[in-house]
């Protein structure tokens, strides 16, 4: 970004400061996960986490990272600077933006945050995994049929491999990525497993896909779906995105 | 040289055209009839430089003036089609009702022009209520301002009509001016400064200004989409643009583009 923290400084008793040259870059992030009205934000000294929630179904997390002081980058003509204030507990988030000499200072009133849901997903657990190039994946989710009420995943040592499924009005409709294919990355499936999720959770995360270059799609052994993006921005700093979801209904494993 | 179309942006209301001795005036009210409401005011002054050919013969001697209401789309589409035209007349005429005429000569790849004539149907308003066209004076401000480019303003103000409908509008003699909605969520203000503020002198600006503290902000709440509405005349691009905000009263716009000067007075809400 370079997103740049402190976590004290002197005159204004700031428990939070974080400045960025260029805010567009946040902005599509954080436009990338608002499907929500409401978002936790977690600031801790690696950077900031913002995490949305769904129904208890589903948590979307953006992390921006802090950069290493001493890494100077242009801003653009028109960009639009940024510094992040928190007095903290108690106190509005204000945000200074900063275009072509003029300031507009927001101040959000900030509200108690709710736990974020612990999905329990850990490495450890994880059955299938695969890292796809997200050219290919932004195909399938454009075109996926929204009158089906699911997204069925298949991973698998075997064929099909990595398969998307919908099950809609006009019909039932698959998207195979063979596991030699060129936008396959990495491929590690130890069993078959079938998963249906429901569409309307998972398709806010058509935006990060979107804005992603790479893709890492994994199950665990309960059938909990995560995603993570990989984004990288004008300026070449990286930021991730990741989705969780629940299954949404048993489905034989074959 | 023909008129160009600034009323273009008074929408579907009616529009009432003064005409006078010295001034052109095009006029649109908001809704009611009350003074103070807010509007949408062109005024082209020093019509001699404006128009080629002016003749008028008023409604009495004593009253050399004609005063009519016409629906601004009406007469905006006559005067879209005359954009290139050579040369154009506009005439009272009476056909059916009285009106408008409009005729332009457009030029031709032969020698020969062609004539287009639109009859645009005009009221024309009776002497006794000439008094509820009156144009309103300029008020006794406490705050004149110069704006900042009404692009940039237009930009801020465009976003911050999603969060709330009403927006305070401040500034001082210090040539600073903010821009601040307020809701339960959320708070944002926008700071322009090094604006300048335009040098009122023997004009007759108020008495007031002279003792005024420059650092004292003037702010006035005003219905937000009435300022996007006045912003939305950026598109004439005028050489100045101004603001005289009276506290807690009224903001008066002024854009200022050659001969024409267009006015916009938006008044308090709560």
């Amino acid at each position: 970004m370079p997103l740049s923290t402190q976590s004290q400084t002197g005159g204004d008793n700031y428990v939070l400061v974080a400045s960025l040259d260029n805010v567009r870059n946040l902005s599509n992030i954080l436009k990338a996960i608002t499907f929500k009205d409401h978002a936790i934000f977690n600031a801790t000294p690696n950077g900031l986490k913002v995490t949305v929630e769904d129904s208890k179904c589903l948590q979307a997390n953006a992390f921006i990272q802090v950069n290493l002081p001493g890494v100077y980058h242009q801003r653009g003509l028109m960009a639009t600077a940024l510094r992040m204030c928190y007095n903290g507990y108690g106190y509005p988030l204000t945000l200074f933006l900063e275009e072509g000499g003029v300031v507009t200072v927001c101040k959000i009133n900030t509200q108690e945050p709710e736990e974020p849901i612990d999905f329990e997903f850990c490495s450890t657990n994880v059955t299938n995994k695969v890292i796809l190039q997200s050219e290919s994946l932004k195909e399938a989710f454009s075109e996926l049929d929204m009158t089906s009420e699911v997204l069925q995943i298949t991973m698998s040592p075997s064929q099909p491999y990595f398969r998307l499924s919908t099950f809609g009005n006009s019909g039932n409709a698959h998207y195979d990525y063979p596991k030699d294919s060129d936008m396959m990355e990495l491929f590690q499936c130890t069993k078959t497993q079938t998963n249906r999720y429901k569409m309307s959770l998972l398709k806010p995360s058509t935006k990060a896909l979107a804005l992603s270059c790479k893709v890492s799609v994994r199950t665990d052994s309960r059938g909990f779906l995560s995603l993570q993006y990989l984004v990288r921005n004008d300026d070449g700093q990286i930021c991730f995105v990741e989705y969780y979801c629940c299954p949404d209904e048993e489905v034989e494993e074959e | 040289r023909p008129l160009r179309g600034q009323e273009r942006h008074a929408c579907q209301e009616k529009c009432s055209i003064i005409i006078r001795r010295r001034i052109l005036g095009l006029r649109r009210r908001n809704g009611g009839k009350k003074r103070g409401r807010g509007g949408l005011r062109e005024r082209g002054r020093k019509r001699a430089n404006f128009f080629d050919e002016y003749q008028l013969e008023g409604v009495a001697p004593d009253a050399n003036e004609i005063c009519l209401e016409v629906t601004p789309e009406n007469l905006s589409r006559a005067l879209r089609t005359s954009q290139n035209a050579k040369c154009v007349k506009i005439k009272l005429t009476k056909k059916h009702c009285p009106c408008l005429t409009l005729v332009a000569e457009l030029p031709t790849l032969s020698s020969v022009s062609r004539v287009v004539t639109h009859d645009i149907p005009v009221d024309v308003i009776p002497r006794r209520l000439w008094h509820d066209f009156k144009e309103p004076s300029m008020p006794d401000f406490d705050v004149s301002i110069y704006l900042p480019p009404l692009k940039t303003m237009k930009n801020v103000v465009d976003r911050m009509k999603n969060l709330s409908n009403f927006l305070v509008m401040e500034a001082n003699l210090n040539g600073e001016m903010n821009l601040k909605i307020e809701t339960d969520l959320v708070s944002v203000t926008t700071h322009f400064k090094d604006l300048g503020n335009p040098p009122w002198g023997d004009d007759g600006s108020p008495g007031r200004s002279q003792s005024r503290d420059p650092e004292v902000m003037a702010h006035t709440r005003v219905d937000i989409r009435k300022l996007q509405q006045f912003l939305m005349g950026q598109q004439v691009n005028p050489s100045k643009a101004m603001c005289n905000i009276v506290h807690k009263r009224i903001i008066h716009l002024i854009l200022l583009h050659e001969d024409v000067s267009l006015q916009y007075f938006i008044p308090a809400v709560a």
